[in-house]
């Protein structure tokens, strides 16, 4: 189910990806001021996009996972803020590499679009360990939902917040594109592409390869009934990530089992 | 010939910056690497899990047409 289109969407998210580094390298132009090290720009803003719509997306996820209790809404919301923490990771790297770059230092306190990422970078780092708490998973399911959906009301405040309060020292970047030359524009649409295409490939590989190992079970619980021998525990210990069952990931939307 | 290549390419001016630049990209990389290298761990523990099922129930399928096979000469 999860891995249908997988095939297409990995093909294209390959191509798109080199046509974004050949048109980052072969084609922008140079910046005047910053010169090549402005080429970080076209990795380092599609990965903090991509990451805080992720956060966002994942609330809005969890939000129908609250409104149908369906499981596999936790599990998408799931993956989503999972992605988006990796991609997070990957652009406070990036960000510290062309700080370095840049101004001489991995890292300014004094500088609020910083700042900010780390602080909604903090927060949902706190996402796993609250659902690894919470031991039933109808609960854990239900928490996590409310977490990822306040958590992800955040998200665009916070950057609303920052925008609205400060000082131009960080490069703009959404809204501020016209400013930039055609080339830089483009290509730098292509890579947000390329990223968000990276982003959707990911979670339908995560997603893929939860619901083959959910049937797995399944099929071995299956085999374990009908030659009478004792089915081993599904699983040993608490985990973070949701725990669905096969057929509640197979059933069309609205059948799967309902938490309560 | 490589350094010949770089030569040649007009938009890789690889000097003070190109180390920065380079390391950006590289975490790009490393993070699609890392992330393709779970991927491959988990499909092979999934190949293995599902070659032990199948091999389970090959077994039994086997023991299963056996048994029928020794009723029916008893019969």
């Amino acid at each position: 189910m999860y891995g249908r289109g997988l095939r297409a969407l990995s093909i294209s998210t390959v191509a798109v990806m080199a046509l974004a580094l050949a048109l980052v390298f072969f084609w922008a132009p140079l910046e005047a001021e910053q010169g090549f090290l402005q080429k970080i720009f076209y990795v380092h803003v599609p990965l903090a996009i991509v990451s805080l719509c992720g956060f966002v997306a994942g609330g809005l996820l969890a939000i129908q996972h609250l409104r149908t209790r369906d499981p596999r809404w936790d599990m998408r919301s799931y993956v989503a803020i999972h992605m988006s923490l990796i991609f997070g990771v990957a652009t406070l790297i990036t960000g510290s590499i062309w700080a370095k770059g840049s101004w001489g230092h991995w890292w300014v306190w004094d500088e609020p679009t910083l700042v900010s990422f780390l602080i909604v970078f903090l927060l949902y780092a706190t996402y796993q360990p609250l659902r690894f708490a919470i031991e039933d998973p109808e609960r854990q399911s239900r928490y996590a939902s409310v977490f990822a959906i306040t958590a992800g009301a955040f998200v665009p405040l916070n950057f609303i917040a920052v925008r609205a309060s400060t000082a131009y020292v960080h490069p703009r970047v959404l809204g501020a594109t016209s400013n930039l030359p055609w080339q830089m524009s483009l290509t730098f649409l292509v890579s947000l592409t390329a990223m968000t295409l990276l982003f959707v490939t990911m979670c339908k590989y995560e997603l893929t390869a939860k619901h083959t190992r959910a049937q797995l079970r399944a099929l071995r619980r299956l085999a374990d009934r009908r030659s009478g021998t004792a089915s081993p525990a599904p699983r040993s210990g608490r985990s973070a990530a949701p725990s669905v069952h096969a057929t509640a990931m197979t059933a069309p939307p609205g059948q799967g089992p309902k938490a309560r | 010939m490589s350094s010949a290549l770089l030569a040649e390419l007009p938009a890789l001016p690889l000097h003070e910056a190109g180390k920065y630049v380079a390391g950006a990209y590289t975490v790009l990389f490393a993070l699609v690497l890392v992330y393709v290298a779970i991927m491959a761990l988990r499909l092979s523990r999934i190949e293995r899990d599902l070659g032990e099922l199948l091999e389970r129930e090959q077994a039994a399928a086997a023991e299963e047409s056996e048994a029928a096979r020794r009723e029916s000469t008893l019969v």
